[in-house]
């Protein structure tokens, strides 16, 4: 198995529509600096660095190479991955693994993103296959508003449905000075009424039916780091270290059109594995928090199901009973979530960094009011592939 | 591979089964597919390798050109399409389609944008272009019968 690892330090940007206030070395540098000053370390106590972003979003290849000085790689070993949206747990899991392997003690992992200086749908768009794939294929937003069509066909769910799972994720985000979308009008109203609102205003565009503006994340500037660090080192470094529990990934096919559509197989077997490393039988009792990389309000129905929350066409129910609220059962995203800050290549380190800050007591407004023992963090990507990390605040046997 | 007024100096290759595929759209307006040895599975478009199966398959199965809607939508925000640097114009229904006799799913465009029509399980016949010229655009469309 391996060292056991945990994570010791966490940092991130101020993520916003655009940080033309730095570039993106800077913005590197800036949550690389902040999760050094979190661990209270130095550079200089960081054996390796692995960081990851998705190249052509910024159209410059290579940020191993030319961000050194920002993420303090200078003469460091460092390795770059590019993964799509999983891209940030993906850097985490190859954190994890440097450390688990007894190779380094304190590894640096970073994602980061600058949307703004991109056309990201035309850049996700040349993930997929130019021939068979590209003919007018709208990108993410359409990639998910099919998923949509065919889980509210399944189980009648109603736009409803979705927009409630919206409104949480924006409620939640108004507790996270780091997230981009703090929408304070709907501050004091009630979920029904702000539901009732999104789902009628012509305001709120529909982008590919179901999907309305509401519905979707946004585009956003922003990096994040987290420091992992080897059982030898980590309870000197940090009082309450996140420890990684089990850590597992899952790819599926070449195209979108050989994918299962009724369910998101790659998260659900994923999450089967993690449960399974951990012991974890009930998994809606047992997890405390969730930061569910979920980039559309419907994956906060579908893929709960997926995860084994809740049985399948049960996710409505399980969100409006207020389950998953910050003082429900299960709170998911108390950051406010990918819906409302998606620095792409960080968007999945940021949920795992936002689990550890769960149980390291850290989370500041947003920390979730009961003990977190266990917290469930996962990165989406393209072809529905899915990563999911579980941090524990017990060291694991 | 031209991009607006620029040409951009890509070429992809389909592999062999993927150009039996553009050729039989071109020359006889038919879809055809390649079955896995092992589990049966018809994939549409056609490629070497069974990824469930991890087995090379070389069986060409002729697909129907109707089939069904699995997944589908209306987009109705504008971007540009990569392929050429326009703005595609919007809106348009798309769909995942199961052509009748293959297994998994061909991304497609249809020619409504009505959401009585663009639904889950609506029968879908491919048109297809006068003048073909061995590209996947041989298809137009795929028209929603009911």
């Amino acid at each position: 198995m391996g060292k056991k690892v945990a994570i010791v330090g966490f940092g991130q940007t101020y993520q916003r529509s655009s940080r033309k206030d730095v570039n993106g070395v800077e913005l590197i540098n800036e949550a690389v600096h902040t999760a050094l000053s979190d661990a209270e370390l130095t550079i200089n106590d960081i054996d390796a660095i692995v960081i990851g972003n998705m190249d052509h979003f910024e159209g410059v290849n290579y940020v191993d190479c030319w961000s050194a000085e920002g993420s303090g790689a200078v003469m460091k070993p460092i390795f770059k991955l590019t993964t799509g949206g999983t891209t940030g747990t993906t850097v985490a899991m190859c954190g994890y693994y440097h450390v688990a392997s007894g190779m380094f003690d304190r590894v640096l992992a970073i994602g980061w993103e600058k949307n703004s200086e991109s056309d990201t749908t035309g850049a996700i768009v040349t993930a997929f296959n130019p021939v068979w794939e590209r003919t007018r294929f709208g990108g993410a937003i359409a990639g998910l508003a099919v998923e949509a069509s065919k889980y509210m066909d399944n189980y009648g769910v109603t736009e409803r449905d979705g927009a409630r799972v919206a409104v949480r994720e924006r409620l939640h985000a108004l507790n996270n000075p780091y997230s981009q979308l703090h929408q304070e009008w709907m501050k004091g109203m009630e979920v029904d009424q702000i539901v009732d609102l999104l789902v009628t205003s012509e305001q709120n565009q529909m982008l590919a039916y179901p999907l309305r503006m509401s519905d979707m994340c946004p585009r956003t500037d922003g990096a994040a780091a987290v420091i992992f660090a080897s059982e030898d080192v980590a309870e000197k470094i940090a009082p309450t270290p996140a420890w990684v529990v089990s850590t597992h990934n899952r790819h599926n096919y070449v195209f979108l059109g050989d994918i299962n559509w009724d369910r998101n197989d790659t998260l659900e077997t994923a999450a089967k594995k993690v449960f399974e490393d951990a012991g974890i039988k009930e998994p809606l009792k047992e997890i405390d928090v969730c930061e569910l990389y979920m980039p559309y309000s419907y994956a906060g129905l579908k893929w709960m199901e997926s995860i084994g929350f809740c049985g399948p066409g049960e996710g409505p129910k399980l969100v409006w009973d207020g389950v998953t609220d910050m003082d429900g059962e299960l709170p998911v995203n108390p950051s406010g979530g990918v819906m409302s800050s998606n620095p792409i290549g960080a968007t999945a380190i940021i949920r795992v960094g936002e689990g550890a800050l769960q149980i390291m007591g850290k989370a500041g407004d947003r920390q979730v009011q009961k003990d977190v023992n266990y917290a469930l963090c996962t990165g989406f990507g393209g072809c529905n592939w899915a990563d999911v990390m579980l941090l524990g605040k017990k060291k694991p046997s | 591979m031209e991009s607006g007024e620029a040409f951009q100096p890509f070429n992809w290759s389909v592999g062999r089964h993927g150009s039996m595929f553009l050729k039989e759209l071109k020359d006889n307006k038919a879809f055809y597919g390649v079955k896995c040895p092992k589990c049966g599975r018809v994939y549409v478009p056609p490629r070497k390798v069974c990824g469930r199966c991890y087995v090379a398959m070389d069986e060409r199965v002729k697909v129907s050109d109707e089939g069904e809607v699995v997944v589908c939508t209306i987009i109705q925000f504008g971007f540009v399409d990569p392929s050429t640097g326009y703005q595609q114009p919007v809106p348009y229904g798309y769909a995942f389609i199961r052509l009748d006799g293959a297994d998994t799913l061909l991304p497609f465009f249809l020619d409504s944008t009505d959401p009585k029509k663009v639904r889950v399980g609506a029968r879908v016949k491919a048109v297809f272009e006068e003048k073909r010229t061995g590209s996947i655009a041989d298809i137009k469309h795929f028209e929603i019968l009911d």
